[in-house]
């Protein structure tokens, strides 16, 4: 029921915004609301591809098949699943604050889905070249804390409340090397607009000149979507989902789409931002693209298979006493090589060489309090008694 | 300036189970806590008590071993040899060599079986997802042993007062011997996966930490008590059955923190193997399973004894009183588990909430086993 409501209520906002179209004549705007919906349904397809792969990789890494039963290779899977959850009952406990409760889903999505409208797919393919892109969306993806804590203030569980406090503290301190990080990309660009970021990658990618910047661009992503090892505030066996734990049915798949939008959104922006987007030989740039920030998303799964998650404390600290002082030191190493003008072998060395250095700091720290048990033998004991 | 109404933070407190993922079965906590941090833990039992101390008062007693196997459902096969062996020590029964060996075997691999639970599921509380799967696999083959042996993967009522059931199948031996490498580089395998992975190092280092003076004083057992630096394993200290024939290594912590805690349980898996090793080359082909002259309905003379074994989880006690009926008259457990959750409330003291559910999963409680 609240499902076919959401539904109509989207399908009605939606024939609105059409109409306003038709009404206003303008052909532009016409083509911004097909853009929009075209940009919905390739994110849905994202999406759907994402869970599959998803279940699959994480499957293989732990000896499983993955889905193999609905379609081949159990490829219609999250189309049932998601099926499945627009069917199910939409329960609302009756102590939650509905207002809240029901606005929460639409406000973590709106602001994950508008982003893409300055995400370019391939040159001359974005639905607005803002020359401000990398600044939009930036600052749109703050927006999508609110839902969060709307969430799990509004679902009134003392679970959900933990989580959407611990999301809150997250996902703010992460928004710092992130906008930081991103800061560093466009002094490099000399531009906020992400096609021109991309064209600047010449002669190399900023993934070679900046080894360090796409380390902590990708770090501090995952923590700002909330993925292992950084699902502190939906963790499953602390808190049970935390914001997401009352809700059900079509609710919880717009957390769940929103979710997996940002995710790919992460993978996106480092493709643009350090692999040189739809740069690439031989195939087609769209291809490339896509290629390549599957590739990232990948490897985001690759860590989901393999850590553990850390704990808040933990987590705040790396944020605040790594990864920000870290970025902020970037920050000032790439000013000084744009100031000289080196060439960019000599930004790629310095960033390689604190890299190690890094590397080398943690192996050494790891090594010395490398913990160990000690063995008695059995006969030694029982000789002593 | 008028008062602006002051916000005083205030500590809420969280109910943790019975229905928690986390609890490990029906359990439940209720934790008061001061945003991340808390402040205090109040553990509830009670939620699969089936009274099993006072059924035992109105079942024969061979009946009673199914009772046994209900206890600590990941450790079966210990249970039942505990009681067996209670009552065979006020019979006063010597039973055959070959019974002892099987017994033994059994369960030093149901140790591995439950250890191997415990390492999937630490790291399903600490967040990570894949160790499970590997533990699983593992833990499969042992359970398919099981099933060959007794025909049932979990409560196998295999064990008699005075012997077994029945022999084991033909080619036990091999079967087991077979199982033995594969089990050995899968525990080397989920050894690399978590031990030392630097975001599980974090999560269990200095967490839930106890000393080997409060560890005594808490009267924990087993890995627990192994954990906090005390070689204390009741299969050295007090050989039981066969345990004076082997050789193996007690796996000793240092600090009493979650880390050792599950270090040492990693560690007692190789060490269970190696005796199931040993027991399988002394072990005869041929000979009795069951002592002679044991009546079908095993009347205890009148008197009392106690019994206790080195369970996974620590130091398993029956005190079994016998009226010379057919039914005991008082049978007393003492659980491994039990002492553990009493130490609770101190394992979490300035814990943070997210350690809470990594400290409950290095206990390796069994709710069978705390509840009873």
């Amino acid at each position: 029921m609240a499902a076919a409501l959401v539904i109509s209520a989207l399908g009605l906002l939606g024939l609105v915004a059409f109409i306003t179209a038709l009404v206003a004549g303008g052909l532009a705007a016409l083509a911004a609301v097909g853009g929009l919906l075209a940009m919905f349904v390739f994110l849905a397809a994202v999406v759907l591809s994402l869970v599959w792969l998803e279940r699959k990789y994480l499957g293989r890494l732990q000896m499983r098949m993955g889905p193999m039963r609905v379609g081949p290779f159990g490829l219609l899977q999250p189309v049932a699943d998601a099926a499945k959850l627009v069917l199910k009952e939409d329960v609302t406990p009756a102590w939650v604050d509905r207002w809240l409760f029901w606005t929460a889903p639409l406000l973590l999505f709106l602001p994950s889905y508008l982003l893409w409208v300055a995400v370019p797919f391939g040159p001359g393919l974005v639905l607005r070249d803002l020359d401000l892109g990398l600044l939009y969306i930036v600052a749109l993806s703050v927006v999508g804390i609110v839902g969060i804590l709307m969430a799990g203030w509004g679902s009134a569980n003392k679970y959900g409340m933990l989580g959407s406090l611990r999301s809150a503290a997250q996902l703010v301190s992460y928004e710092v090397p992130v906008i930081i990080v991103a800061l560093t990309v466009a002094m490099m660009a000399g531009s906020l607009n992400l096609s021109q970021i991309v064209e600047a990658q010449r002669p190399v990618p900023y993934a070679v000149v900046q080894p360090l910047a796409l380390f902590l661009f990708l770090l501090a992503g995952l923590a700002e979507v909330g993925r292992t090892p950084f699902d502190i505030y939906h963790a499953e066996s602390e808190v049970m989902g935390g914001p997401y734990v009352e809700y059900s049915g079509a609710h919880w798949a717009v957390f769940y789409l929103a979710e997996y939008v940002n995710t790919f959104l992460v993978a996106v922006m480092v493709t643009l931002l350090f692999l040189g987007g739809w740069k690439g030989p031989g195939l087609p740039p769209v291809l490339w693209f896509l290629l390549k920030a599957y590739l990232v998303v990948g490897f985001i799964f690759w860590f989901r298979g393999t850590f553990p998650r850390l704990r808040i404390d933990q987590l705040m600290a790396l944020g605040w006493k790594a990864l920000v002082p870290l970025s902020f030191v970037n920050l000032v190493l790439t000013s000084i090589y744009l100031f000289y003008g080196w060439p960019w072998w000599g930004m790629s060395l310095i960033s390689l060489a604190i890299l190690a250095a890094l590397g080398y700091g943690i192996h050494r720290q790891a090594a010395a309090r490398k913990p160990a048990i000690t063995l008695v033998p059995a006969v030694e004991v029982r000789s002593a008694r | 300036m008028e008062t602006a109404r002051r916000l005083e933070p205030v500590e809420i407190n969280v109910n943790m189970g019975p229905q928690h993922p986390s609890t490990h079965g029906v359990f439940r906590m209720v934790l008061w806590v001061d945003g991340e941090r808390i402040v205090q833990v109040e553990p509830y039992i009670g939620y699969l008590h089936r009274g099993t101390e006072k059924l035992c008062e109105g079942e024969l007693y061979p009946q009673i071993i199914t009772l046994f196997d209900r206890l600590d459902y990941l450790a079966n096969f210990n249970n039942e040899l505990c009681f067996c062996m209670a009552a065979e020590k006020l019979m006063g029964l010597e039973v055959p060599e070959r019974a002892q060996y099987v017994r033994v075997v059994l369960c030093e691999l149901n140790r591995v079986a439950s250890h191997l639970m415990f390492y999937g599921a630490l790291g399903l509380d600490a967040g990570a997802m894949t160790p499970v799967m590997y533990a699983f696999r593992e833990r499969e083959h042992i359970q398919r042993a099981f099933e060959a042996v007794s025909g049932a993967r979990m409560m196998h009522n295999y064990f008699r007062i005075g012997g077994l059931k029945e022999d084991v199948p033909a080619g036990f031996k091999e079967m087991v011997r077979d199982l033995l490498p594969g089990l050995e580089q899968g525990i080397s395998e989920c050894d690399r996966l978590l031990s030392l992975n630097e975001a599980f190092l974090a999560r269990t280092r200095g967490v839930g930490a106890i000393s080997a003076q409060e560890a005594v004083e808490y009267a924990l057992s087993g890995p627990m008590l192994r954990a906090a630096g005390v070689p204390y394993d009741l299969r050295a200290v007090e050989p039981y059955s066969l345990y004076d024939r082997f050789d193996f290594d007690i796996p000793v912590g240092t600090q009493g923190d979650c880390w050792d805690r599950y270090m040492v349980r990693v560690e007692e898996m190789r060490q269970s193997l190696r005796i199931v090793r040993q027991a399988l080359e002394q072990m005869p082909d041929e000979g009795p399973v069951m002592a002679a002259g044991v009546r079908r309905m095993p009347r205890p003379p009148k008197g009392e004894s106690y019994m206790r074994t080195e369970n996974p989880r620590g130091e398993f006690g029956v005190y079994l009183v016998s009226d010379g009926s057919e039914r005991p008259y008082r049978v007393k457990i003492r659980a491994p588990s039990f002492a553990s959750v009493q130490a609770l409330p101190r394992l979490l003291r300035d814990c943070y909430v997210a350690d809470c559910v990594v400290v409950l999963g290095s206990l390796d409680i069994v709710l069978g086993d705390v509840d009873r």
